[in-house]
């Protein structure tokens, strides 16, 4: 919270950079903290932000995406004060002339809604873009905030097809695929024409019977429920709307589990843009009365440009203005990649899919063998390195050996005839002669020694496997002190 | 017409099987009292649409698509229809037989199915409609998936036919009158899902099994389809009818059934049409808004200038009006969307607009008809209003009478000079039954015998009239005017809420507003239920109302459930009842209030607590006298619901709420009667020391009964630590405690 002093200080550069932000939005990324499902991936050292996805930061694609669709005006929340510094000192070394970015820590476990309160006094944009910081995607955030601003809509979700191909383990055990449908994440409602948001299901809902207001589906007619999409944390909120929620709802916790249902619940029966007078009235009348005009001429121009199911529904009603509020969706197309880096399962997939299908978003160009070995980088007589591999900075490798499918991080150095196949090796990783790797993470510093055998493992940062172990399918990691 | 026969039998020809004739049950009875009371004299399909009997339009129809065989099942007046059908020629056409079924104890159409599946008339597939459906639609198309479906499926039993059509989100219904309807079908085999039409408005949300996504990846809801009833149906219809003899209508129960039984797994298809008309007639507002279909030629060829089923030809002028020869005066004038029949005359100065005026009708001078549909043979004298009402055959309306909107005037009624009809009144010759009931199911096929026949008409002492009319609230006049015949029905209770819905004037502003201000209502109650449910934590917010609902009843069940308990418990204190006896009953409470052990332990324990509160004490420490002694009495009875640690904190839990809330003279003895349930042997020492480690992150306030008995639980450690020394330590702690 120290952090927070620090920014205030900082204010008058913020709001200038603000006016000069071409869409007026600000984006929110939440860059989480130690996530319990990534252990022994992340440490202290390593918070989830900086995982590495194709040797670089996972909160790097983020950035980057953000930065193509010219939203530079940043701040990343992190949970835990030393990830925030950690975090926040990558950032100014990588980005501190493209990006105008800002830290802010916050305290463990508040949830994202959490998180956003505790960051809602410097929110200023008219609109505020909320995104995860482990989203790799090529889906552009402009797109969402176009549509966000299109509709006027109190919030826009992305939404993206749910990810079919379930873990690549339960590819051997396909007899029991059949029973187990894949992977199902959201139950969504959408109108006829998919842009508006009309229902949504996440967490414990799914295995409920789904419950839809008829209030909702006589204003609109027809709803596709369907429940092959996904929602990937990205979002575009009102300024004005998500504060008043954030405010008024105090035990709301979560973006996804509470506020955007509670959003999409009440659309038809707003109760964000009603209080939202009253609330404001501290700063005195004036604004008051600019606001609403505000909210008064955005309506006129939705209505002008796309009528939708709101403004019939609230048509006729005795009061002037309607209380409605609408919540949108943009969809992705299926040909885009997206993907959150959740578990330990997604950090291999994403990184397997960075360096092969989804490869342009790596930034990087593959050599006609379709894959990345960087100059520096040392092989050994009768060394193969496959496609859709990476080879990062200074690493070396002994003779005979192949490497498949796999990103090895930089300076590794490793001897000979090992096997690396479908594993990620981060950075100063050793590996002694003979090992043969495959399914596995293997974190940075580690040490393997002679003939280990390891599949399906994750080895946690600075662990040394002794000569000759076998594993299958553990978690190797130093017990934290 | 003729492609489309082609069509079907082409459709039949690849069909492997030996070649049937393309069948239709025709059901010549509604099973409905809505067109009452017309249709005490006349039965429904008979009644004439636009001046054709809407029974014409179903079977020329039939004709036209393609239909072979026609079974005509008759119930209500079933001579009446038969000598019909047997007058219009409907008996005598080539390729197409109609033959009829008649049945005098029917009262549903469940009934009336069975008994058609006795006769085993139907040999393949057949097309399920009542007499009073309208439509063009061609049948090809939905024969043919019907019958692929039925190949690759032997479940695909019914095809039932939908258009677009958006329900008033305001009124809740549908242009037809019908109640709105909700439907989720499965967007790529069209297959019906969920279907909901008796809308219950105090219900504010769709509750879809979860099972129907695991199957699909996507549904769709439709609030904007109107069921044509119009059914496709394989001849297991049929014996489903037979095997399920409590199916009485055909949605309500055997659609329904059909979509809840997962058992049998048979599946119900929909398939929509897009250009084609089709429609049926419910109520009376579906006679007014398909009558006004059929005007503006929505039907065609059904339409009143071409000639179907022994209706006379008209001509059609301009602005949608059709008139056969008709004697009018110069002055008259007749008005848009208007229909006139052969032999009427109408006066001067007379005007008629967007009605429909019967064959050999007498129309005055001077008189002003709008929106209204008058049958055959009706006097109407001079100077009379009429507004969207109904006026059946042979009526008279005496001079300087006014109908205002939704009345409904049943076979020669006569209302008397300068007499005011008020809105939605009924009036008929007939009484109005006694036995009002407002079950749909039950039918007018046999309530009709009881009611008499014609012959009981008497023309109206102005005594009887204003006898009847008392009977009805705020009636201003009494009769229906000198001269008058006939009864005024009566509006009965449940059904006057509604009397506006149905009827065939266009409804009232007032009633708008409200329907309006109901919606914004059930909006409110939506939302604001909403936002009382605690947002985080296990119960998510999204169910909102409903799942609220659940709250309240899983909570009103639980303070039953106590209440069961404690007077149970009671009961055994009192009568000596015992103890297995005891638990006996509350284990039945436990079954059927679906609770836990934990949740019986904690209710035994809040009765013991409560009657050692009740028996009467001075000091603290005689009430926790008391409750020692019940608690030793009734040990047996507590501990048999405490096998489990989890349980035995329940109990400590249940105490400290009580001491905190209910019973707060508790509160100074909690750690001594605490330490009487360990030394009693009722709770474990694991659960006290569980209970402090829950409550070590809690608040200072939650905490205040763990420092109570903070010395209890430390000898409690200590003991378990040392457990040579247990003894002594009991010893001296029991001295200390006491």
């Amino acid at each position: 919270m120290g952090r927070g002093r620090e920014r205030e200080s900082e204010s008058p550069r913020n709001s200038r950079s603000l006016c000069s932000a071409p869409m007026d939005f600000q984006v929110v990324v939440l860059a989480g903290g130690a996530s319990k499902k990534l252990i022994p991936l992340i440490s202290k050292e390593v918070p989830k932000a900086l995982l590495p996805v194709a040797n670089r930061p996972v909160l790097s694609y983020v950035l980057e995406l953000l930065e193509q669709s010219n939203l530079k005006d940043l701040i990343v929340v992190v949970e835990g004060q030393d990830a925030a510094v950690r975090v926040g000192g990558w950032i100014s070394g990588a980005y501190v002339d493209r990006l105008h970015v800002e830290v802010a820590a916050v305290p463990e476990d508040v949830g994202t809604a959490g998180a956003l309160r505790a960051i809602a006094r410097h929110l200023t944009a008219k609109d505020i873009m909320v995104v995860n910081g482990d989203l790799v995607s090529d889906v552009p955030p402009g797109a969402v905030a176009a549509a966000h601003r299109r509709h006027d809509a109190a919030v826009t979700a992305m939404l993206c097809s749910a990810p079919v191909s379930g873990p690549s383990e339960s590819g051997s055990s396909s007899g029991k695929d059949k029973t187990k449908k894949p992977g199902r994440y959201n139950i969504i409602g959408l109108d006829p024409t998919k842009q508006f948001l009309l229902y949504i299901a996440t967490g414990a809902e799914l295995e409920k019977d789904i419950r839809i207001q008829k209030s909702i589906l006589r204003a609109v007619g027809q709803m596709e429920i369907r429940a092959d999409l996904m929602d990937a944390h990205l979002y575009a909120f009102k300024r004005s709307v998500l504060q008043e929620v954030l405010d008024q709802k105090d035990t709301f916790q979560s973006l996804k589990q509470d506020v955007l249902p509670y959003l999409v619940r009440s659309q038809l029966k707003s109760e964000v843009l009603l209080n939202g007078a009253p609330q404001a009235e501290e700063n005195g009348n004036e604004k008051v009365n600019f606001q609403k005009n505000q909210v008064m001429v955005s309506r006129i121009l939705a209505n002008a440009s796309t009528p939708s199911f709101h403004e019939f529904s609230g048509l006729g009603t005795n009061d002037s203005a309607p209380r409605t509020h609408k919540c949108c969706v943009y969809i992705a197309s299926n040909r885009k990649y997206c993907a959150r880096l959740n578990s330990i399962q997604a950090f291999s997939d994403i990184n397997r899919d960075v360096t092969g299908e989804a490869s342009h978003l790596s930034g990087y160009s593959f050599s006609a063998q379709n894959n990345i070995i960087h100059p520096s980088a040392e092989l050994g007589l009768k060394t193969t390195v496959g496609p859709h591999c990476m080879l990062g900075e200074g690493s070396q490798m002994g003779d005979k050996c192949s490497v498949k499918r796999s990103v090895i991080g930089r300076h590794c150095r490793i001897g000979s005839n090992v096997k690396v196949a479908n594993s990620v090796i981060m950075n100063h990783v050793t590996i002694a002669d003979g090992c043969s790797i495959q399914g596995s993470v293997i974190c940075s510093n580690v040490q393997l020694q002679e003939r280990v055998v390891l599949k399906d493992c994750q080895v946690g940062a600075g662990f040394v496997v002794s000569a000759g172990s076998e594993c299958k399918g553990e978690a190797l990691a130093k017990k934290e002190k | 017409m003729g492609a489309q026969r082609k069509g079907a039998t082409r459709a039949e020809d690849s069909d492997e099987l030996a070649r049937v004739p393309l069948q239709a049950i025709l059901l010549a009875d509604s099973f409905a009292t809505k067109f009452r009371p017309i249709t005490l004299e006349r039965p429904k399909v008979l009644l004439p649409l636009v001046n054709v009997p809407m029974i014409s339009y179903t079977l020329a129809w039939l004709e036209s698509a393609g239909v072979e065989e026609v079974i005509v099942f008759c119930c209500a007046h079933s001579k009446q229809v038969i000598s019909y059908l047997e007058s219009s020629g409907w008996f005598s056409q080539p390729n197409f037989s109609v033959t009829t079924i008649e049945s005098h104890n029917s009262v549903s159409a469940g009934d009336a199915l069975r008994l058609i599946y006795e006769r085993n008339v139907i040999q393949g597939d057949f097309i399920l409609i009542s007499g009073d459906t309208v439509s063009n639609m061609s049948l090809t198309q939905v024969l043919q998936e019907h019958r692929e479906r039925k190949k690759k499926d032997p479940n695909a039993v019914m095809t039932m036919v939908i258009k677009r059509s958006k329900s008033s989100p305001i009124t809740r219904q549908s242009r037809l009158g019908t109640d709105e309807l909700f439907m989720a079908i499965d967007p790529n085999s069209k297959q019906l899902l969920y279907y909901e039409d008796k809308a219950d408005y105090s219900k504010g949300v769709i509750c879809l099994d979860k099972l129907l996504l695991t199957d699909n990846s996507s549904i769709s809801l439709h609030n904007d389809t109107q069921d044509c009833y119009i059914d496709i149906c394989s001849p297991e219809v049929l014996s489903l009818f037979t095997d399920n003899f409590d199916y009485q209508h055909l949605r309500r129960h055997f659609v329904k059934g059909l979509l809840v039984d997962d058992i049998m797994g048979y599946k119900i298809f929909t398939h929509e049409i897009h250009s084609s008309y089709a429609a049926r007639i419910d109520n009376f507002r579906s006679y007014d808004t398909i009558s006004k279909d059929i005007i503006q030629r929505w039907t065609y060829p059904f339409v009143p200038d071409v000639k179907f089923g022994g209706n006379s030809a008209t001509k059609l002028e301009r602005q949608g009006m059709y008139r056969a020869s008709v004697v009018q005066s110069r002055s008259a004038e007749i008005g848009p969307f208007t229909v006139i029949g052969i032999g009427t005359k109408i006066g001067s100065n007379t005007k008629i607009s967007n009605s429909v005026v019967g064959e050999g009708c007498t129309i005055g001078s001077n008189i002003s008809i709008e929106g209204s549909y008058l049958w055959n043979n009706v006097t109407i004298e001079d100077d009379c209003k009429l507004m969207h009402a109904i006026v059946c055959d042979g009526v008279v309306m005496k001079s300087g009478t006014v109908l205002e909107p939704g009345v409904v005037l049943s076979f020669k009624v006569v209302i008397g000079h300068q007499f005011v009809v008020p809105s939605y009144s009924k009036v008929s010759l007939h009484e109005q039954p006694i036995k009002q009931d407002s079950d749909e199911e039950l039918e007018y096929a046999d309530n009709s015998s009881g009611i008499g026949e014609p012959s009981c008409t008497v023309d109206k002492s102005n005594g009887v009239m204003s006898s009847q009319l008392s009977e009805e609230q705020s009636q201003p006049t009494d009769e229906l005017g000198t001269g008058g015949v006939g009864y005024v029905w009566s509006i009965c209770e449940g059904s006057h809420e509604e009397e506006w819905r149905h009827s065939i004037a266009p409804i009232p502003a007032d009633k708008l507003a409200e329907a309006m201000q109901t919606t914004e209502d059930d909006l409110e109650l939506i939302t604001q239920d909403g936002s009382v449910l605690p947002a985080s934590g296990e119960l998510k917010p999204d169910c909102i109302d409903s799942d609220d609902d659940d709250n309240e009843d899983s909570r009103d069940d639980s303070i039953d459930f106590e209440k069961e308990v404690e007077a149970t418990f009671l009961r055994a204190v009192h009568e000596n009842i015992k103890e297995d006896n005891v638990i006996l009953e509350v284990n039945s409470l436990r079954l059927s209030y679906n609770k836990l052990f934990a949740e019986c332990a904690g209710a035994i324990f809040y009765s013991m607590m409560k009657l050692a509160l009740e028996t009467p004490h001075t000091s603290a420490s005689e009430l926790c006298n008391n409750a020692v002694s019940i608690i030793t009495k009734w040990k047996k009875l507590l501990k048999s619901y405490l096998n489990d640690i989890d349980e035995q904190i329940e109990v400590i839990l249940t105490f400290e709420e009580m001491c905190l809330e209910s019973a707060k003279e508790f509160f100074p003895v909690f750690a001594k009667i605490l330490w009487h349930l360990y030394d009693k042997d009722i709770i474990h020492e694991e659960a006290v020391l569980k209970w402090d480690d829950e409550k070590k992150d809690a608040d200072d306030s939650d905490k205040v009964f763990v420092k109570q008995s903070e010395k209890f639980i430390q000898w409690l450690r200590e003991a378990s630590e040392e457990e040579e020394e247990e003894e002594g330590g009991g010893e001296e702690e029991e001295g200390n405690q006491e």
